[in-house]
């Protein structure tokens, strides 16, 4: 019974995942030996990592995150997982990951250079267009139409730095005014406080879907600047990160990751079923046909 | 596993594509603190103490209208009173006027936060006033007045002086405060020093947000504790011995 027993663990550990045939490091072998696995969320980074209804973290990154949970599980062969969900802010998210405190990261977290010096991403997931939003009434199509006029951007964003950028190259002048968030930088479009808000198309139209009159607002002009966004992991820790990224090519050469993007940004979602009604970009379609974990 | 990767030189590196130095915004932004803390204290000593004086007048209509101001702007927010003052009150002005301010008004977010700070922190130095004032025996004022005083002139060379000694612990704990409370005004857009602090730990300069926030407080305590000297110092010249609050001779 016993040599049976070993025979059948023996036989089991061959057919596992190669990565298993070495010893397990880093993040894996921390979940491994504590059978946790803490997971990075924000609250309300719409639709890809948020709170919905009942307080439980949905939207793209935690869809394409949860894929990434049931492969540890297969991998580690823990199908008792405890998944501990920790929120985090654009502040406070790499702390918490290099002190151990969140395995990986899910949210809407652009992968650059800078951030690279202290963390790892997996696989682009998203590419995010900065652009501009205007009322509809305001006629406002080009940068520079703004000459003159106040535009908003939100603190902590990188977004007035193209404006910056943009306004030498034209020789157009913009006040620059700040929100304290999305949702403020948006009040003062509405208010008639700024004439343009200046961010991630992504959040833009969800700010858009959530107005009263969707019709008065519009996302206008060129891309000013293009970013990815990427799963954040911690650094030197290339088990876990193989895991990850094996798990996101497979759903980009699947396919699958069409119909995961499809339910959270071309259909209702939670909670106040709004549509965002964003097709793919030529540069996301292009970022998804050629996995890579470039940073900007 | 990977370590947080200390660099307490980050603020002296450049800011990408700018020319500029994180410690030139940080600086900045303490500019913008000390100017908007130190404007908001002149309408709040100001107004103040008229309205701390008004709650102690025999006059009931005079004296009700300050106890209505007290309560009103010491109970909200002051994060709410910031957002009504510059999004809601506008609103409400003629279409006009209401433009003007959101548009071509100097400064937007610079006086709104200087005016809503001062209006709620009158609220705050008016009570201790008041304090101040209901402290000293009723005897001085009545004997002021019995010396042929007018009522202005018995605040103004017999009760003020002293309760104004009296109260200049309690103003030093104001002092400090209206500097630390200045941090609301990121809410309008103000570009003091914790909005710079987000601004450096968003996206900018990312990868070392522990070090940047540490500065920052170091600031903020140098701002606060220089404050309490300067207090700590006017109450030593201006102590009258023998009077109440004026400590041992």
């Amino acid at each position: 019974m016993r040599v049976s027993l070993i025979a059948l663990a023996v036989a089991s550990t061959l057919t596992a995942a190669p990565a298993l045939a070495e010893e397990l490091t880093g993040t894996l072998k921390k979940i491994k030996d504590s059978g946790v696995l803490n997971l990075g969320h924000r609250e309300s980074s719409i639709p890809f990592s948020y709170l919905d209804d009942n307080q439980k973290p949905i939207g793209y990154s935690m869809d394409l995150c949860n894929r990434v949970v049931e492969n540890v599980k297969k991998e580690l062969k823990l199908p008792t997982l405890l998944v501990k969900y920790t929120p985090v802010t654009s502040q406070t998210r790499i702390p918490l990951m290099t002190n151990g405190t969140i395995d990986i990261e899910c949210g809407s977290t652009t992968n650059s250079i800078e951030r690279q010096k202290q963390v790892a991403f997996g696989v682009s997931t998203y590419v995010t267009s900065v652009r501009m939003l205007t009322k509809t009434n305001a006629g406002i199509k080009t940068l520079n139409d703004l000459n003159g006029k106040p535009v908003v951007t939100t603190t902590g964003t990188t977004s007035d730095r193209y404006i910056k950028q943009n306004e030498k190259g034209l020789s157009i002048d913009v006040k620059n005014v700040y929100g304290k968030d999305h949702a403020d930088s948006f009040l003062m479009v509405d208010t008639g406080r700024a004439a343009a808000f200046v961010m991630d198309d992504v959040l833009l139209a969800g700010l858009i879907a959530n107005a009263k009159t969707p019709k008065d607002f519009a996302i206008v002009g060129p891309a000013l600047s293009v970013e990815p966004y990427g799963i954040m992991l911690r650094k030197d820790d290339p088990q876990f990160k193989t895991l990850v990224d094996k798990t996101l090519v497979g759903l980009m050469k699947s396919g699958e990751i069409n119909a995961v993007y499809n339910r959270w940004f071309m259909s209702s979602i939670p909670p106040r079923n709004i549509n965002l009604n964003l097709p793919m970009s030529p540069q996301l379609k292009e970022a998804l046909k050629t996995p890579n974990d470039k940073g900007v | 596993m990977s370590a947080y990767q200390w660099h307490w030189g980050v603020i002296f590196e450049p800011v990408p594509d700018t020319g500029e130095f994180y410690y030139q915004w940080l600086l900045s932004g303490l500019g913008w603190t000390l100017t908007t803390a130190l404007a908001a204290w002149c309408i709040a000593l100001l107004v103040g103490t008229l309205v701390g004086v008004a709650r102690t007048v025999p006059n009931r209509l005079v004296s009700g209208l300050a106890t209505a101001y007290v309560e009103l702007f010491r109970n909200i927010p002051l994060i709410v009173q910031m957002f009504l003052w510059f999004f809601v009150l506008p609103e409400f002005l003629p279409a006009a006027v209401g433009n003007w301010v959101k548009q071509d008004m100097p400064l937007p977010a610079f006086s709104t936060a200087v005016m809503a700070l001062g209006i709620y922190t009158a609220a705050r130095i008016a009570e201790q006033v008041r304090t101040g004032i209901l402290t000293l025996s009723r005897g001085q004022k009545n004997a002021g007045l019995a010396m042929g005083l007018t009522l202005w002139q018995t605040y103004r060379y017999v009760l003020l002086p002293v309760a104004f000694r009296v109260i200049t612990p309690p103003l030093t704990s104001e002092f400090m405060n209206i500097f630390k409370n200045s941090a609301v005004a990121l809410v309008i857009g103000l570009t003091e020093l914790t909005f710079q602090m987000r601004q450096i730990t968003g996206e900018y300069a990312p990868a070392n947000p522990i070090e940047v926030m540490t500065i920052t407080s170091v600031l903020y305590l140098l701002v606060a504790f220089s404050a309490n000297r300067l207090m700590a110092w006017l109450e030593r010249k201006t102590r009258i011995p023998g009077t109440i609050g004026g400590g041992q001779s």
